[in-house]
């Protein structure tokens, strides 16, 4: 018996676990290759659960600065604002020079916009849907040592980190980060801050460069590794759901990256070697015509970008559903409702995903006949997003459920979800999108999907299998609360969102509509009322509110490490999926000897049982 | 801890781990090509006019013969060693390595002799417009370097041949002095001049940064990484079997970029 | 694993896809010097040649017609979303009401 190896970051005492039978000896390693390359999955799923969740954090930081412009157009920002300014200089931050001191500019809110969307979704909720819970549970639950590529998993990680850093940096070139939306539309992203080359809009485009190899390296291993690195028993129709959700989310990432990826070397060749991929003949800049050979198209941008775009949104919501899923039939004490349908739901809206994206193009002049094609396969990926939904509603019907914090966050998205959902038809039918299209209906339709929706999700699998990560519980009292305030108030913060989308308040407007405000152009026909300008203010006292309510989750995440109450087993939800038959925390190499699938996932209340669950992982004889 | 199938194939999926995900990445890769040449078509739909007739097309083929050769070559680099003979992998690599050299390096070639080859369009009332040569030979000036510099004429010699094709008078073939103040547009053919040339370039640089990128992994796999050779010859034929493949796909996409860029 | 007698009967047919790339080849620039009719014909013979030699590289070298039914649910599944991409884009453009698309 060889002693070995084992790279958790908790704890430093080693476990003598059997090697799977290699004769290489096992040194002791050390810090750097323990902690920081680390080609272990679950210390690599670490990494990208603790950078991800900075990411969402700083985030959400942007945007509350954004949201205080919004509620009070003009004001200094309270307590940080000269400080700002002196960090960020007097075009994005006013100075005495302008009178405006620690006002954000119209420039520094574009550019909080811009990076708020693609730091959430490029370096926040993908890196902690997928490469953190992704690299973390999927190995465990199929019965893997690791990954099938642990080195290229390292580097992926590396790839991720290294464009988050060149998207943070963005913010200290001359000119500021991107400004042109997450949506990056030429001829605007090319016009921008033209005055230098290397300005924020091109480190945007490197960034993307970054974080798409990071993803499609990612994609490569996960795919791999549930092709390849099942064990015995694990057929495909007994591996937990949220395998197959992070299967179909790697698809995705894999075939739906690289043109945006394509596109991104496109736009950064107009930006830095003067292209016109994306640039009409005689487009006029600031009353010039711009000298450039002309002959792109725009449109080409948009629909690279959307073909990207759209099935994105599938990889930010098809890891959430996983994780609820597990969360949801373990605490109903019931299997999964429709198991199979839940399966090739999750199989048909990874593929339809590939052939709807112009429904973000509808107001682009597209002919009826292309749009009616678009519109009917977006009504169409509602149908099984629907049958999901159903069978994990229908899960709940006679279960024994316990309300513990993993369940009520996994609860709440079903509502959640299917508001947002819901919320999302108006905008797939070309004739109520041309009214709805980039006005706030859309901003509180994507945010209810993503955040009391996938948000929810992530942060119920992180009170869920914390325990499995550290031997330690997550403060239940907390869990609560934080639970409570982040449901009140994201609801605070989006619902009124959807009525100031419906008065026809667009998106993406530096002063809170007050332009088209029927104070300030009171004859202006579809002026918003005081009533949909005052919202701004409490949907910004709501997001503050939010902000407030997740300091009882940063404190419980890091306190309940080391001081959380102990688990009393290895398996402390009673749960029946084979991540938890590994010791706690999991050694390097995961399971002791190896480990078998007798029985699918979700042997819950086996009629005639001695007991209310049978793991997966029990053989028979036992 | 050992990753089971690194080299031994899973049974009910006969594929080992590598090969399963080098056919992945490829499938990736056949959608950022395919998203290349998509746009492609787009742009060239959306145009008025189409340049043909700019690419050397004898040296095309010539490099689309020597990226076969370097296909074939590396495939038997791959047979050798399933029949045991290192010395003819190392043969047959080293062939597909240095074909690899000289694809990149004859495109190199035809790169350098776009940057050196201009366009001028004057500003006169027929909007004439002349292809040709500058003295000196310099890369990539233009109008807005010309101003830069301070430069206030050049001395150009127009290609007779060149001239009918750009659409403009065809020139004599003697060196002319153009004044800046005549110069509407001066444009070496380099992505900047016109779309045509924007996607060539994108294209064929992708394409290239491919073809070394494969390289270097090839020139690994027969240097320094060829000592797996005695410690894992099944593994270490496996990862030649891999590279190959890699390596054919570059080829794949160049037997689709040499017609639709220089033929149609 | 092929052991060596029958990956040197692969050789033959590996020489054999090699001579027929490089004939393609010429076939392809000999097709440039013939003007065809309609854009249509020229694009299409083009392609159809390009067609033809990557089937070979693909089939051949790249060992695919011997290849598990994985690799080609993944490959099946990348050229439906490659036509997709391509097509639809295509399809935008062509149904435009404008007079030129982009």
């Amino acid at each position: 018996m060889q002693p070995t190896k084992h790279a958790t970051h908790h704890d430093h005492a080693h476990s003598h676990a059997h090697s799977h039978g290699g004769d290489h000896h096992h040194e002791e390693l050390g810090f750097w290759q323990k902690y920081i390359f680390s080609t272990d999955h679950k210390v690599i799923g670490i990494q990208y659960a603790l950078t991800s969740l900075i990411f969402l954090l700083f985030g959400f930081f942007l945007v509350a600065l954004m949201r205080w412009q919004l509620a009070y157009p003009g004001k200094a920002i309270p307590f940080g604002g000269a400080f700002l300014a002196k960090l960020l200089g007097p075009e994005m931050v006013g100075t005495e020079v302008s009178g405006k001191v620690g006002v954000i500019m119209p420039d520094l809110y574009n550019s909080f916009g811009a990076m708020h969307g693609t730091i959430m979704v490029f370096l926040a909720i993908v890196p902690l849907a997928f490469g953190a819970f992704g690299n973390f549970v999927t190995p465990l639950q199929i019965g893997a040592p690791d990954m099938a590529f642990p080195r290229l998993n390292m580097a992926s990680y590396w790839v991720y980190f290294l464009g988050g850093v060149g998207m943070f940096c963005s913010f200290f070139v001359p000119g500021g980060a991107a400004k042109s939306g997450w949506t990056s539309y030429s001829p605007l992203a090319t016009v921008t801050d033209a005055a230098w080359d290397f300005n924020g809009q091109t480190m945007w485009l490197i960034g993307m460069v970054l974080l798409i190899t990071s993803s499609l390296l990612g994609a490569v291993n996960f795919i791999t590794t549930i092709i390849q690195l099942r064990t015995k028993g694990m057929s495909w129709m007994r591996m937990p759901f949220f395998v197959w959700a992070q299967f179909v989310t790697a698809f995705i990432l894999l075939l739906a990256f690289p043109p945006l990826e394509a596109a991104g070397v496109m736009q950064l060749m107009d930006n830095v070697f003067d292209t016109s991929f994306f640039l009409p003949t005689g487009l006029v800049v600031g009353g010039k015509t711009m000298d450039v050979s002309g002959g792109g198209s725009p449109l080409l941008w948009q629909h690279l970008f959307w073909f990207l775009g759209h099935p994105e949104v599938y990889v930010l919501i098809l890891p959430a559903m996983g994780i609820i899923s597990e969360i949801i039939s373990n605490n109903t004490r019931r299997p999964l409702w429709g198991y199979k349908t839940l399966v090739y739901s999750a199989l048909t809206v990874g593929f339809i995903s590939f052939i709807v994206w112009a429904h973000h193009m509808y107001l682009t002049g597209m002919g009826t006949k292309i749009s009616t094609f678009f519109q009917t396969t977006t009504m169409m990926i509602s149908i099984p997003s629907v049958f999901i939904l159903t069978c994990l509603f229908i899960t709940l019907w006679g279960g024994s459920i316990r309300f513990n914090t993993p369940m009520l966050f996994a609860i709440a998205f079903l509502p959640m979800f299917g508001i947002g959902g819901l919320t999302g038809l108006p905008l797939g039918f070309n004739a109520s999108d041309i009214y709805l299209h980039d006005t706030y209906y859309v901003i509180a339709h994507f945010h209810y999907v993503v955040a009391p929706g996938t948000i929810f999700g992530l942060l119920a699998g992180i009170y869920y299998w914390f325990p499995k990560a550290t031997g330690r519980f997550m403060s239940e009292f907390w869990g609560k609360v934080h639970f409570v305030f982040s449901l009140i108030f994201m609801n605070a913060i989006f619902a009124p969102m959807f009525l100031q989308g419906m008065a026809g308040m667009s998106r993406r407007m530096y002063d809170g509509g007050a332009t088209y405000s029927l104070e300030k152009a009171p004859d202006v026909i579809g002026a918003l009322s005081a009533t949909v300008i005052k919202y701004n203010i409490s949907i910004t006292h709501a997001a503050l509110g939010l902000g407030l309510a997740q300091i009882p989750f940063i404190i419980n995440f890091f306190w309940s490490i080391k001081f959380g109450k102990k688990v009393t087993s290895d398996n402390p939800w009673d749960a029946t999926t084979l991540e938890w038959a590994t010791p706690t925390p999991p050694p390097h190499g995961n399971f002791i000897g190896e480990p078998a699938a007798y029985r699918g996932p979700y042997e819950y209340s086996v009629p005639g049982s001695s007991s209310d669950f049978l793991p997966q992982f029990k053989s028979d004889r036992a | 801890m050992d990753i089971p199938y690194t080299s031994k194939p899973r049974p009910d999926t006969g594929l080992y781990n590598a090969k399963v995900g080098i056919w992945l990445f490829l499938a990736s890769e056949v959608m950022l090509f395919g998203a290349l040449f998509s746009s492609y078509i787009l742009l060239r739909m959306g145009a008025d006019k189409w340049p043909g007739g700019m690419l050397n097309i004898p040296i095309g083929t010539f490099n689309t013969a020597v990226l076969i050769t370097s296909s074939i070559t590396v495939l038997m680099a791959w047979v050798s060693l399933k029949m045991h003979n290192f010395a003819k992998f190392k043969l047959y690599m080293g062939i597909t390595i240095l074909c690899a050299l000289g694809f990149v390096g004859i495109k190199s070639i035809e790169y350098k002799d776009k940057f050196t080859h201009y366009q001028v369009w004057l500003n006169d009332k027929d909007k004439t417009t002349y292809t040709g040569h500058i003295e000196g030979n310099p890369w990539f000036l233009s109008h807005k370097k010309m101003d830069a510099k301070k430069m206030d004429h050049i001395m150009f010699t127009s290609d007779a041949a060149h001239g009918a094709a750009a659409g403009g008078h065809s020139g004599h073939g003697a060196a002319m002095k153009i004044e800046r103040k005549d110069i509407a547009r001066l444009s070496a053919y380099v992505p900047a001049h016109s779309t045509y040339f924007a996607i060539y370039f994108t294209l064929t640089a992708l394409h290239a940064l491919h073809v070394i990128g494969g390289a270097s992994v090839l020139a690994y796999f027969w240097g320094p990484g060829s000592t797996m050779w005695k410690t894992d010859p099944e593994r270490f034929t496996n990862r030649i079997e891999v590279g190959g493949l890699f390596w054919h796909f570059v080829d794949l996409v160049w037997i689709f970029l040499f017609p639709v860029l220089y033929l149609l | 694993m092929a052991d060596s007698h029958d990956i040197s009967k692969h050789i033959k047919l590996y020489v054999g896809v090699f001579l027929a790339l490089l004939v393609g080849t010429v076939i392809t620039v000999g097709m440039y010097y013939v003007h065809f009719n309609s854009l249509a014909m020229t694009v299409g013979v083009a392609l159809l040649i390009a067609s033809i030699k990557s089937f070979l590289v693909a089939g051949y070298f790249m060992h695919l017609t011997a290849e598990k039914k994985t690799i080609y649910v993944i490959l099946g599944i990348t050229v439906v979303f490659f036509i997709g991409m391509m097509g639809l884009c295509i399809w935008s453009m062509l149904d435009t009401p404008a007079p030129k698309g982009v």
